[in-house]
């Protein structure tokens, strides 16, 4: 790395999820990703490649790098969630590697929650399968704004063109279907290097990105001005000393959009309306300050705001309701079932619930759904219907994915229980494939 | 303070926010989390550059208030005196409270025992676990970094802990978009950690931009070293050298800062914030893997470590 200090501090953060399993060649290509980008040191390389010959492996196993735990190690299977860092002069990267088995969907949903860009592996010679719609559903669900779809492999079908724009085109369309609003199909072989981090010389045909050049450039904030403001109060700062007597500053990270001083803005759930005195950016006092900032802002008139508060323009604050519907992710190994009281987290405020529904369950792989099943158990995904104690200011989760999510909570022993994302499944409307596997209108596509 | 980004097509995002912007922003707001949702919050500090990292991070999400926690350090009674120094500074600059769980103290009254090794890192454990107690504290702060080991690649950023600090990997809540649940019954707690998602590099960047005052020991200085397991340890009271080591002079500095008797020095002529980043941008060994000696014991050293109740 040749950069200056100032190169490298100008660089922006993209947070990106892989999802798909070993035989899909996934640890090849993060490992080639991060090898390639020589964020792989020495040390670890030789812990790997000892850790390899133990076991009786010839080739350094590049899974071992983030197989993290004795078990995962043991049984050779990744569990959980594995973060990894790696930059390159332009991006700081950080990869959520995630397993790719159906038992695993609640570690692939916990990385796509926070992934600006999803990579889908599928192998040429199998194209698109039965997993690949799963991981496809799970990015459309999660609202992840870009897809990857890697076809990996390429060397294995003569890197023959036909083979990929099929591939490319069916998924596609099944991921357009689902409102994915932007794919990019890259024809890759992870194994042998081709379009990962240096381009191809076998594939003359393709003249996109490669991988590694596509999430460098790939914008990983969309427009500001087109969201809808957002802030959630975390903490209230009243110094109370000499020096700051009336200081009274509501700290949080702004969750969506942006603020000015000056604008106004209605303080929910009260819905009073006052006017932004002052936003301080850690340190300086600002005019404008945008997600995903963490701030103060300070308010004109001295009222009643405290921590689980909502800060929202005047004229685009959200609905304030006590009734939830929502597609959840269910993540505990205990089930979720109808009449349960719960905790429900919104943000920075949590509040009792209840269960009142469990309209329906679904199949990620076919898109086929369950009526009724009475329980979600452990990376079911479903349709809930939550009644809370107390008003929620919640956005549906296809407008704003941090003011639109939550979490149930089981009370008794503080469990994570559910992933929650309030409002319709998919973005897209039906399209005649995905319709055909839904029995009625229940998942707006 | 804020970097303006240029995206790569060479025009200016004015809604973009340098990546030591967003890993700043996102740390802050694990601090005020915890202040919202604990009691009893304390960082650990042991003066080392991740702890003066949260710290500096704390200071930063509360003002002009001072921060709402305390701070606790687990002395091995193998310290730096640069870095006790510092510590000390520190505490009486900011106006902090600050507790002291002292391993020396339990070796005194018979509770622990001196390992044949004459390392005391894994001796921390247990001071620090009663010092939970003892205090009720409910969240404590940890300066860890995923990047640091594999089995810290798969920590939470709040990881929930018995009431003898144990983790278990299997018992680890889903942590998804920025909803942390620190929720917890009595006797257990939460440990936090608010630069997770921090690389080394990050926190060498962001103490240059942001000023920050580090231990001398952090730059090249010249200093009476022996080679253990490939490692310049500083001889010392703690028992190094033994008597077959050779002591010699080297111009050294440290990357890592803990117990004297298992953080080595590397070989460095970096005096400068900017000779350092420079330095760790072309190293190929990691952190750990050039500076600390218990890591290097087995491929599980630290999930066993952190299992029983390390940091």
């Amino acid at each position: 790395m040749n950069t200056t200090t100032e190169q490298l501090s100008a660089t922006t953060l993209l947070r990106f999820a892989t999802a798909g399993s070993v035989d899909d060649g996934k640890s090849t290509l993060v490992g080639r990703l991060l090898h390639d980008s020589k964020s792989v040191l020495t040390d670890q390389l030789e812990a790997v490649a000892l850790a390899s010959s133990n076991r009786g492996q010839e080739a350094p196993d590049l899974a071992l790098l983030t197989d993290g735990l004795r078990a995962e190690r043991e049984q050779g299977i990744t569990i959980d969630v594995a973060y990894r860092y790696f930059a390159t002069p332009r991006r700081r990267f950080i990869l959520a590697d995630t397993p790719g088995h159906v038992q695993y969907t609640r570690n692939m949903v916990t990385g796509a929650s926070t992934a600006e860009l999803a990579v889908v592996l599928v192998d040429a010679r199998n194209g698109v399968v039965e997993q690949t719609r799963r991981h496809a559903a799970v990015a459309a669900l999660l609202r992840v704004p870009h897809v990857v779809l890697a076809v990996n492999k390429m060397d294995l079908v003569d890197y023959a063109e036909p083979v990929f724009a099929a591939i490319a085109e069916e998924f596609t369309a099944y991921a357009a279907s689902l409102g994915v609003p932007e794919i990019t199909a890259i024809p890759i072989s992870a194994l042998a290097g081709d379009n990962v981090v240096e381009p191809s010389a076998h594939m003359d045909w393709y003249g996109g990105p490669t991988v590694l050049e596509h999430l460098e450039t790939v914008p990983v904030s969309h427009d500001l001005t087109e969201c809808h403001a957002r802030f959630p109060v975390q903490y209230v700062i009243r110094p109370q000393t000499a020096e700051h007597p009336d200081y009274r500053g509501y700290a949080g990270q702004i969750a969506a959009g942006v603020f000015r001083v000056g604008e106004r803005v209605s303080v929910l759930p009260s819905g009073r309306t006052t006017t932004i005195e002052g936003i301080d950016a850690l340190g300086e006092s600002v005019d404008v300050a945008w997600a995903p900032q963490s701030v103060t802002i300070r308010l004109a008139d001295d009222i009643d705001v405290s921590r689980g508060d909502l800060i929202a323009p005047a004229d685009d604050a959200p609905a304030v309701t006590q009734d939830v519907e929502a597609t959840v992710c269910h993540v505990a190994d205990q089930p979720l079932t109808v009449g349960q009281r719960v905790l429900l987290k919104h943000t920075t405020r949590t509040v009792k619930a209840i269960v009142k529904d469990i309209p329906s369950r679904l199949t990620l792989d076919d898109l086929s759904q369950h009526p009724a099943p009475g329980t979600l158990v452990a990376n079911d995904i479903g349709r809930v219907v939550v009644r809370t104690a107390e008003p929620l200011a919640l956005d549906a989760y296809a407008d704003s994915r941090r003011t639109g999510s939550f979490l149930l909570i089981d009370p008794a022993d503080g469990t994570t229980l559910t992933a929650g994302m309030a409002g319709a499944s998919f973005a897209a409307e039906a399209d005649a494939d995905a319709a055909a596997s839904a029995d009625d209108a229940e998942w707006d596509f | 303070m804020s970097t303006v980004v240029t995206v790569p097509d060479g025009t200016v995002n004015p809604y973009a926010l340098s990546h030591l912007d967003s890993l700043e922003s996102e740390a802050v707001h694990i601090f005020r989390e915890v202040a919202g949702e604990f009691e009893r919050p304390v960082i650990l500090f042991s003066g080392g550059k991740d702890s003066i990292l949260m710290l500096h991070l704390a200071l930063k999400a509360f003002a002009p208030a001072p921060i709402p926690f305390t701070l606790l350090h687990v002395d091995t009674g193998h310290n730096f005196p640069e870095v006790l120094d510092y510590r000390d500074r520190t505490v009486e600059k900011h106006g902090l409270r600050l507790h002291v769980a002292s391993v020396q103290e339990y070796i005194d009254a018979g509770k622990l025992r001196e390992r044949p090794d004459g390392t005391r890192n894994p001796l921390q454990t247990v001071p620090l676990t009663e010092a939970i107690q003892q205090h009720r504290f409910d969240a404590v702060f940890g300066g860890g970094r995923r990047d640091e080991e594999k089995a810290r690649a798969k920590e939470r950023v709040f990881s929930l802990r018995d009431e003898f600090s144990q983790w278990d990997p299997r018992r680890q809540r889903p942590e998804l978009w920025q909803l942390y649940n620190g929720r917890h019954a009595a006797g257990e707690h939460v440990r936090v950690f608010p630069i997770s998602n921090w690389t080394e590099l990050d926190v060498w960047q962001y103490i240059e931009r942001e000023g920050i005052e580090l231990p001398e020991i952090y730059f090249a200085h010249e200093r009476e070293v022996f080679s253990r397991s490939g490692m310049w340890l500083t001889a010392g009271e703690w028992g190094g050298p033994k008597d077959h080591e050779k002591v010699e002079t080297r111009r050294v500095r440290y990357r890592t800062v803990g117990d004297m008797s298992c953080t080595g020095a590397v070989d460095s002529d970096a005096t400068t914030l900017d000779a350092v980043i420079t330095e760790i941008a072309a190293s190929r060994l990691t952190e750990r893997g050039a500076t600390r000696a218990d890591d290097k014991m087995s491929e599980a050293a630290m999930e066993d470590r952190k299992r029983e109740g390390y940091f």
